[in-house]
C-alpha cells in the first residue's frame, strides 16, 4: 500500500492526478479523508504554484458608496480592490520587515531625514503608460498636500518636501525617522499613472489584474493583465464580492461558491474549521479592542480611578467569552509582541479585585456612576464586553454605568469625542506609526487626549535611533508610561479570523492587514 | 370629462405633491442625522483638513436648503446627480438596481399573488375543515418566522448541504434570463412564503363574509357548485379589499425587502439605500427615497382604481 501511495504522491507533484482521482484512490487503499487530504497538499505543494483558475472573494466590508480612489479607503472590499489593481512602493512582508515592490530597493540618509527610493523600471500601467518617479512624486503629493482628501494625510504629516530625481523619488523629512519605510506601505499610496490627479477613481495601476467590472458594494472583477511586471499572481481572474452577512459569508465559503471570507464571528469558527473543504486561519495580529478614556477630562483625570479601572477588568474572561480564544490578552498599551522590538519582559496587568478597590478608594470618587459609551459598531461584542466590565468593577464597588449608542454614527458623535467609551484600533505595523497615531500630543487622532511632554520626546528620541537595541530600550519605557499613566485601558488584541477552500494552496503568515495583509491573490494557487 | 379620467388626473397630481413632500421630508431627516457624508467616507482616519478639504468637494459647506433646491432643480430637468461618497452617476447606479428589485419583486408577486388567492379560495371551500386549517397553519407559521431565519434555514439546506442553488442571488447583465431566475429561485421562494399569508387570509376573510349574503344563498339553490359560487359570485365582489392588499404586499416586496437581499447578497435597492444612509450620501438617499414613495404611491392609486371599477356604485356616482 506505501508503494502505491507514494507513486500516487509522485504523480501529484507531476501534475498527472486531480484532487479528486487521488482522494478516490486513496479511499481505495483505506486511507483516511483527512489524512489522505493532507498528503494530496504535500504533494501538491512540492510541485510548486500553478497557473490558472478564477479566484472569488467573499468579503465583509463593501458598500455601495466604496470608490475605487485609494484614498478614500477604509474597508475591507476597498482594501482589496486596491491589492488587486495596484502597487505599493514598498510593503510589509510576513516577518515585520520592508519588502520592496516598485521600488527596487530604498536607503535612508545617515540621520534618517533623507530617504531614497529607486524605482523599478519596465513596469506598466494598465493603460499603457510606463511607470516613472514623477508618477509616484505625483502620487504621494495628491495624499499630502493642502488639497489633500486622503485618509493617509495624517501619516503623510512629517515630510517636508519630495522630489523626483530620474530614477529616484526621494523624500526630506522634517526630523528624523527610521520607520519611513514602514509609512510608504500605507495602503492608501498606491501608485496611480500621474499621481491619480486626472481620474483618482479610474482603477488603473501596476497590479497583476486589471478592472474589468466596478459595482460598489455588489462585485468587482479582475482579470490578469498580460503586462504585469512580477511573476508572482497565478490566477486568470479574481472577482471580489461585497457579502456583509456573516451567515450568508460563512455558506458561500461552505458551498464552494467563493474561495477566501474574512471576519468570520468567532463563535461559528470552531465548528466551520470542522468542515472538509476549508481552512479556518487564526493570524494573530495588531489590532486591538478597547475602552478610552480623556485623561483631561473628570473624573478621569485622576490616575488612581484609571488605574481603579485599569485593575477592574477581567482580560481573560474577555478573550475567552468575546473572542471564544481567538485573540490574546492587553496589556493597557497599543503594543503587543507582534510588533518589531516589542520588550516581552513588561510586567502584563493581572485581574485583581482588591488593587482596583484600593486605588478607587484613594482616588476619592464620590460614588457617583461612571458612564461608559458602548455600540455593537465599535467592535464586533463591545456591548457584551462591557456588560463584563460593569460587573467585574462592582465586585470592586466602582459603579460603572452602561450607555448604549446606536452603530450609525459612532464614530462621529461618540468615538474621540465622549471622555469614555468602547473603540477599536487597527494595528501599525511598527510601534513608532502607533504612537504617532493616538498617543503623540499633537495627533489627530489622540483619543485618550494623552499629552505628556516627556512620551513626545521618547518617541522623536526613538525616530532618530538607528540602534535597534536602543530603540526597543524607548520604546519599552513609552510602554510602561502610557500602560500605567494612559487612559488606554486595552484587555485584548484579535486574531484575523479568515476561511480559505482546500482548493488554495500557498497560504503564508502576514499579520499586517487581513488576509495575508491582502496578497492572497498574489501569493496563494489552485491546487 | 370621464369621471374616471378625472379621478386619475385629480390622484396623479396629488401623488406630485406627495412625493414633493416626501423628498423634504427625507432630505430634512438625513440632514438632522448626526455627521456627514464627508465624516462617514472618513471615518477613523479623518484628519480635520481632510474633512475641510472633502466637504469643499462635495459642496457640504453650502447652507442645507441651497443644497436641497440644487437638487430639487436637477430632478425636474431628469437629473439624479453624481453620489458624494464616489462620484458615480446615481441615474445609472438607480437604473440597475431598481432593475434588480423589480425583478425579484415581480418573480415572487408572478408565484405568490395567484397562489394566495387561489389558496384563500380553497380555503373558503373547505371552511373549518382540515384543508382550511393546514393552509392557514403553514401560511401563518411562515409569516410569523422572521424573514432571515426562513432565508438561513433554506440556505442550509438547499444550497449547503443539497447543494441545488447558489446561496448567493448575483444577477448580472452578462446572464440569460433563464439564469437570472435561476439564481433568484432562493430568495424569491422566501419572499413568496412572506407575503403569501396576509393575501390568502385577506382573500379568506373578504369572501366569508359575502358567504352570508342573500344572493349568494339564492346561487347555492340554483344549484351552483360551491367553488362556483365562490369564484364566479362572492369572488367579484370581494375584489376591492383582496386588491387593496395584494398592492400593499407588492410595495412590501419593492420597498421592505433588504433583509432578504442582505441573506441573499441580492443587489437591490434596499442595500444601497442602507449604504448611502449610512455613508450620508444625501442625493442618493433622496433618490431611492422618491423611487420608493413613488412605488408605493402608485400601487395605492392603482389599488384605489381598481376598487373603484371593480364596484358599480363608485363606478357610476350618483
Amino acid at each position: 500500500m506505501n508503494e502505491q501511495l507514494t507513486h500516487m504522491t509522485k504523480e501529484v507533484t507531476a501534475g498527472k492526478l486531480t484532487r479528486r482521482e487521488f482522494m478516490g484512490k486513496a479511499a481505495a487503499l483505506g486511507v483516511s479523508a483527512a489524512m489522505a487530504s493532507t498528503m494530496f497538499a504535500d504533494a501538491a505543494r512540492a510541485a510548486g504554484p500553478k497557473k490558472g483558475g478564477d479566484l472569488k472573494f467573499g468579503l465583509f466590508g463593501g458598500e455601495a458608496t466604496n470608490s475605487l480612489d485609494p484614498a478614500t479607503y477604509a474597508s475591507s472590499v476597498p482594501q482589496t480592490n486596491g491589492k488587486q489593481f495596484g502597487d505599493l512602493l514598498v510593503d510589509v512582508a510576513g516577518d515585520g520587515s520592508v519588502e520592496t515592490v516598485l521600488a527596487e530597493s530604498f536607503e535612508g540618509s545617515a540621520d534618517a531625514k533623507v530617504w531614497t527610493f529607486k524605482i523599478r523600471k519596465g513596469v506598466e500601467f494598465h493603460n499603457g503608460k510606463t511607470l516613472t518617479s514623477e508618477d509616484v512624486l505625483k502620487t504621494m503629493q495628491r495624499h499630502s498636500d493642502e488639497n489633500s482628501k486622503s485618509g493617509a494625510l495624517g501619516i503623510m504629516k512629517g515630510i517636508e518636501s519630495m522630489k523626483a530625481d530620474g530614477d529616484n523619488f526621494q523624500i526630506t523629512l522634517a526630523s528624523p525617522n527610521a520607520d519611513l519605510p514602514y509609512l510608504m506601505a500605507d495602503y492608501h499610496l498606491i501608485i496611480q499613472p500621474d499621481g491619480g490627479l486626472d481620474n483618482p477613481a479610474a482603477g488603473i495601476g501596476t497590479g497583476p489584474y486589471k478592472m474589468e467590472v466596478d459595482e460598489p458594494g455588489v462585485r468587482h472583477m479582475y482579470t490578469k493583465f498580460d503586462n504585469y511586471w512580477n511573476d508572482d499572481a497565478h490566477f486568470d481572474s479574481v472577482e471580489v464580492v461585497a457579502i456583509n452577512d456573516a451567515t450568508a459569508r460563512t455558506a458561500a465559503l461552505q458551498s464552494g461558491q467563493v474561495h477566501v471570507i474574512n471576519r468570520i464571528d468567532p463563535k461559528v469558527a470552531g465548528l466551520l474549521g470542522r468542515a472538509p473543504n476549508l481552512t479556518v486561519h487564526s493570524t494573530p495580529g495588531r489590532g486591538h479592542y478597547v475602552f478610552i478614556m480623556h485623561v483631561d477630562t473628570a473624573p478621569f483625570d485622576n490616575n488612581e480611578l484609571r488605574l481603579a479601572l485599569k485593575y477592574a477588568i477581567n482580560r481573560e474572561e474577555m478573550v475567552e467569552k468575546i473572542l471564544r480564544g481567538y485573540g490574546s490578552i492587553g496589556n493597557d498599551m497599543p503594543i503587543n509582541a507582534a510588533y518589531p522590538l516589542f520588550d516581552e519582559s513588561i510586567p502584563q496587568r493581572e485581574f485583581s479585585i482588591e488593587k482596583a478597590a484600593e486605588h478607587y478608594k484613594k482616588s476619592g470618587h464620590d460614588g457617583s456612576p461612571i458612564i461608559m459609551r458602548t455600540a455593537d459598531g465599535a467592535f464586533p461584542g463591545a456591548v457584551d464586553a462591557a456588560a463584563l466590565f460593569q460587573q467585574t468593577a462592582a465586585q470592586a464597588g466602582i459603579p460603572l454605568e452602561i450607555k448604549r449608542e446606536p452603530n450609525d454614527g459612532y464614530w462621529s458623535e461618540v468615538w474621540n469625542a465622549q471622555p469614555f467609551c468602547a473603540s477599536y484600533w487597527g494595528g501599525r505595523p511598527v510601534q513608532d506609526q502607533m504612537y504617532s497615531t493616538a498617543y503623540l500630543s499633537t495627533a489627530d487622532w489622540n483619543d485618550t487626549r494623552f499629552k505628556v511632554q516627556a512620551f513626545d520626546d521618547l518617541l522623536f528620541d526613538a525616530r532618530a535611533e538607528l540602534d535597534n537595541a536602543k530603540r526597543k530600550e524607548i520604546y519599552s519605557q513609552m510602554g510602561m508610561m502610557l500602560r500605567d499613566t494612559g487612559g488606554l485601558i486595552c484587555p485584548m488584541f484579535n486574531d484575523f479570523v479568515e476561511g480559505v477552500s482546500n482548493q488554495l494552496d500557498g497560504w503564508e503568515v502576514n499579520a499586517n492587514q487581513e488576509m495575508m495583509n491582502g496578497l492572497i491573490s498574489r501569493k496563494m494557487w489552485f491546487v | 370629462m370621464h369621471p374616471i379620467i378625472k379621478l386619475v388626473a385629480q390622484r396623479l397630481a396629488l401623488g406630485l405633491l406627495l412625493l414633493l413632500g416626501a423628498s423634504a421630508l427625507i432630505f430634512g431627516l438625513t440632514e438632522a442625522l448626526p455627521g456627514d457624508a464627508a465624516q462617514a467616507v472618513l471615518g477613523q482616519s479623518a484628519t480635520p483638513e481632510a474633512l475641510a478639504n472633502l466637504r469643499e468637494e462635495m459642496g457640504l459647506n453650502r447652507p442645507a436648503l441651497t443644497r436641497y433646491f440644487e437638487w430639487l432643480g436637477g430632478i425636474l430637468q431628469g437629473d439624479l446627480g453624481q453620489s458624494l461618497t464616489n462620484k458615480l452617476d446615481i441615474a445609472e447606479s438607480i437604473g440597475n438596481r431598481l432593475g434588480n428589485t423589480l425583478f425579484l419583486a415581480c418573480a415572487a408577486a408572478v408565484v405568490s399573488v395567484p397562489l394566495a388567492i387561489f389558496l384563500g379560495l380553497l380555503a373558503v371551500r373547505f371552511r373549518n375543515r382540515w384543508p382550511d386549517k393546514l393552509i392557514s397553519a403553514i401560511t401563518l407559521t411562515s409569516v410569523s418566522i422572521p424573514e432571515f431565519l426562513i432565508g438561513y434555514v433554506v440556505i442550509y439546506f438547499v444550497s449547503v448541504k443539497l447543494g441545488w442553488f447558489s446561496s448567493l442571488a448575483m444577477v448580472n447583465d452578462s446572464m440569460s434570463f433563464g439564469q437570472k431566475l435561476y439564481a433568484i429561485a432562493l430568495p424569491a421562494f422566501v419572499l413568496t412564503l412572506v407575503v403569501l399569508a396576509q393575501m390568502m387570509r385577506m382573500t379568506r376573510a373578504a369572501i366569508l363574509n359575502l358567504m352570508q349574503s342573500a344572493y349568494i344563498e339564492t346561487a347555492e339553490l340554483k344549484g351552483l357548485s360551491t367553488f362556483q359560487v365562490i369564484a364566479r359570485h362572492a369572488f367579484p365582489n370581494a375584489i376591492s379589499p383582496i386588491v387593496n392588499v395584494v398592492m400593499l404586499n407588492l410595495a412590501y416586496l419593492v420597498v421592505g425587502v433588504v433583509v432578504v437581499e442582505v441573506v441573499f447578497v441580492y443587489p437591490g435597492m434596499g442595500q444601497y439605500l442602507v449604504d448611502s444612509v449610512t455613508k450620508r450620501d444625501v442625493p442618493v438617499v433622496l433618490a431611492c427615497g422618491v423611487v420608493f414613495a413613488a412605488v408605493y404611491i402608485g400601487l395605492n392609486m392603482v389599488a384605489d382604481i381598481v376598487s373603484i371599477l371593480a364596484n358599480p356604485r363608485l363606478r357610476h356616482p350618483k
